[in-house]
């Protein structure tokens, strides 16, 4: 039995989110969606797991503040103490009031740029990477739903069809 | 589908399709230039070389080629400095203040204001580099190890917060703006012919990072949006008021104020704003954007003026009310001076251009013109270049000891590098204009349905 892939093309956002979930209520696995911008709703529709992104900001902003710290503690304490207007200077502690904008700018600095990375990272994001959508319309005005069938395409066909499909495409294996 | 109440005026004008956003987008860089863009690139250029010069002799001969002098030793270099980083500050606020108070109007006016931001934090940086004489020792100010015998830079100087906050700023605000863009790329990389123009496809296909929008990276970009636009909202208040830190934390009269941190972050976004206007109601008629930046982004973007020009004038008058509360005299001559003393004519510019002149957007019909936006935009930018240097100058040209009290007047070379920068600022947008997607697409279709005339009409 072959492989086939399935591509079902949408005009409208609202049309493709009601198809994605008839689909779905069929038991079919969609295997991709492509669109030209997010659409509202579809990640909930295709049974996506929430994204953690923001937790690795979080991680990485208390990565900055640690590195931040121990940077600060060994240039102004360790490494080379001074005596700076008479300020209390002696323990970390006592002068940390003055450190808090770098601290802060340390923190903002990892959370912001290693999360943009991880984001990157994880969607295999980088320069000169190829796009790997099978129509070049999907970022202009289509939304295109990938489906793979093993053996018989047809009800898969007619569901994209009765659910508002503009043109329903077929790829052989 | 994201719902909108009906009795809001649309924010995309015409009957607009998805495809048609597209190929208005992608028209400034499929295109020819048009005859404005080359007036203005060739003017821009030539105060760019005019800069590249009087830098140049600058660094070769020393700053004493400026108007410095042994009283006021901080005059217009960091005028501009603050200048050029209070500009920057509408950016960050229209990307990522507005994208968390979900103001759907920032859509078609985010990118621009984004480069802007960029363009001006790059000619703000310029200005602390060449004041110090000696710009190939400027990496000292990086805590890097070195062999000048364990010699790090001082971490309770609010120099060296600048320095902090700045470079955070600028490379935060730069991924920032790249992560919007990569969608962006890939559609016109899309859109490029591979016969027609290899080249052209290849370099947006580089620069679009192989994006395909699938909807898990979609759902990535979304959130990755929302979190850098909360880390960029702290750091846009905290880099103004570092900067306001380099003045209050030092004990010159006039200086030495608590309100500086607030009134400064105000002051950055009140001419932050105004140069956005300047800078889009330009743009829209060179690039033909006229159906997405319409008159209620700039009727919304005077009502941020006028709300901060008036919380400006508030700062103005709270300042002179304090020196006079403090009971110390040289506060209170230090304001007094200012506002009477030889500089009376920078401080009345700048309360006449500052606090009196936006109060006119009270008129709708005056905040609703675009003739009179762009004027009053140019006095606002006029008006904040002069605060920065009445709170300079004046506090410094009348020194501690009466024998040293001096004035300030600029060199020629000091004259071209402040116009250089605005040609050099001008230079990268305008190639930007042409270069980039100027209005970011792919969110702005997303409320095409809910805000765009044709929609609105039907209901």
């Amino acid at each position: 039995m072959s492989t086939n892939t399935i591509y079902g093309i949408f005009d409208d956002e609202e049309v493709l989110l009601s198809s994605v979930k008839e689909i779905r209520s069929n038991n079919i696995e969609i295997k991709e969606v492509y669109s030209p911008f997010p659409v509202h709703g579809l990640d909930k529709a295709l049974g996506l797991k929430e994204t953690r992104m923001a937790i690795t900001s979080f991680i990485y902003g208390c990565l900055g503040l640690t590195l931040g710290s121990l940077m600060i503690y060994y240039m102004m304490q360790v490494d080379w103490p001074q005596n700076i207007g008479g300020k209390p200077n002696w323990t970390f502690y006592h002068n940390v009031p003055a450190f808090v904008p770098v601290l802060f700018e340390c923190t903002v600095l990892f959370a912001a740029h290693l999360m943009s990375i991880t984001y990157l990272f994880r969607n295999g994001l980088f320069p000169g990477a190829k796009s790997d959508s099978p129509d070049e319309r999907t970022t202009d005005d289509k939304f295109l739903m990938e489906i793979e069938v093993e053996g018989d395409a047809s009800a898969i066909k007619e569901i994209l069809k009765k659910t508002g499909a503009s043109e329903i495409n077929e790829k052989d294996f | 589908m994201q719902k909108e109440a009906t009795i809001r005026d649309p924010l995309i004008l015409g009957k607009k399709s998805y495809h048609d956003i597209t190929k208005d987008v992608a028209r400034p860089v499929e295109g020819k230039a048009n005859k404005y863009w080359w007036i203005l690139f060739s003017l821009s250029f030539v105060l760019f070389l005019w800069g590249v010069l009087s830098i140049a002799y600058t660094v070769g001969t020393g700053i004493g080629v400026w108007g410095l002098n042994k009283t006021v030793n901080w005059a217009w270099d960091i005028t501009n400095f603050v200048w050029w980083i209070g500009i920057g500050h509408a950016g960050t606020l229209i990307s990522a203040v507005l994208l968390l108070f979900r103001q759907k109007w920032r859509m078609s006016i985010n990118r621009s204001a984004e480069a802007m931001t960029i363009f001006a934090v790059v000619q703000a940086a310029l200005f602390p580099i060449i004041h110090m004489g000696r710009p190939w020792l400027a990496y000292y100010v990086f805590p890097i190890p070195n062999q000048f015998g364990s010699l790090w830079m001082n971490f309770n100087s609010p120099l060296i917060w600048d320095v902090f906050a700045i470079s955070t700023y600028f490379s935060v605000s730069v991924v920032f703006w790249y992560i919007g863009l990569i969608p962006d790329f890939a559609m016109i990389r899309d859109r490029m012919s591979a016969t027609i123009s290899p080249m052209k496809k290849q370099l947006y296909s580089f620069l679009s990072f192989g994006w395909s929008g699938k909807a898990k990276h979609w759902q990535r970009f979304e959130e990755v949006s929302l979190v850098l636009a909360g880390l960029a909202t702290p750091l846009v208040f905290s880099v103004h008021s570092i900067v306001s830190m380099d003045f209050a934390t030092s004990i010159i009269p006039g200086w030495h104020t608590t309100i500086f941190p607030p009134y400064f972050v105000l002051g950055a976004l009140f001419s932050g704003f105004a140069m956005v206007e300047t800078l889009l109601i330009i743009m829209r008629k060179v690039v033909n954007l006229e159906s997405y930046i319409t008159v209620k982004h700039i009727e919304y973007m005077n009502i941020i003026i006028l709300l901060t020009g008036s919380l400006v004038g508030t700062a103005y008058i709270t300042e002179l009310f304090m020196s006079w509360y403090s009971g110390v005299e040289f506060e209170q001559y230090a304001f007094l001076n200012r506002a009477t003393g030889p500089y009376w004519w920078a401080y009345a510019i700048m309360m006449s251009c500052n606090v009196l002149t936006p109060q006119l957007y009270w008129i709708k019909s005056i905040r609703t013109s675009f003739v009179a936006t762009f004027i009053l935009s140019i006095f606002v930018n006029i008006g904040m270049w002069f605060e920065r240097f009445v709170i300079i100058v004046t506090s410094l040209h009348r020194d501690f000891l009466p024998s040293s009290w001096s004035m300030f007047s600029p060199s020629f070379i000091d004259i071209g590098i402040y116009l250089g920068t605005i040609g050099f600022f001008f230079v990268l947008f305008l190639l930007y204009a042409r270069v980039f997607p100027v209005i970011a697409q792919a969110e702005l279709k997303t409320i095409v349905k809910s805000s765009g005339s044709e929609y609105k009409n039907k209901k």
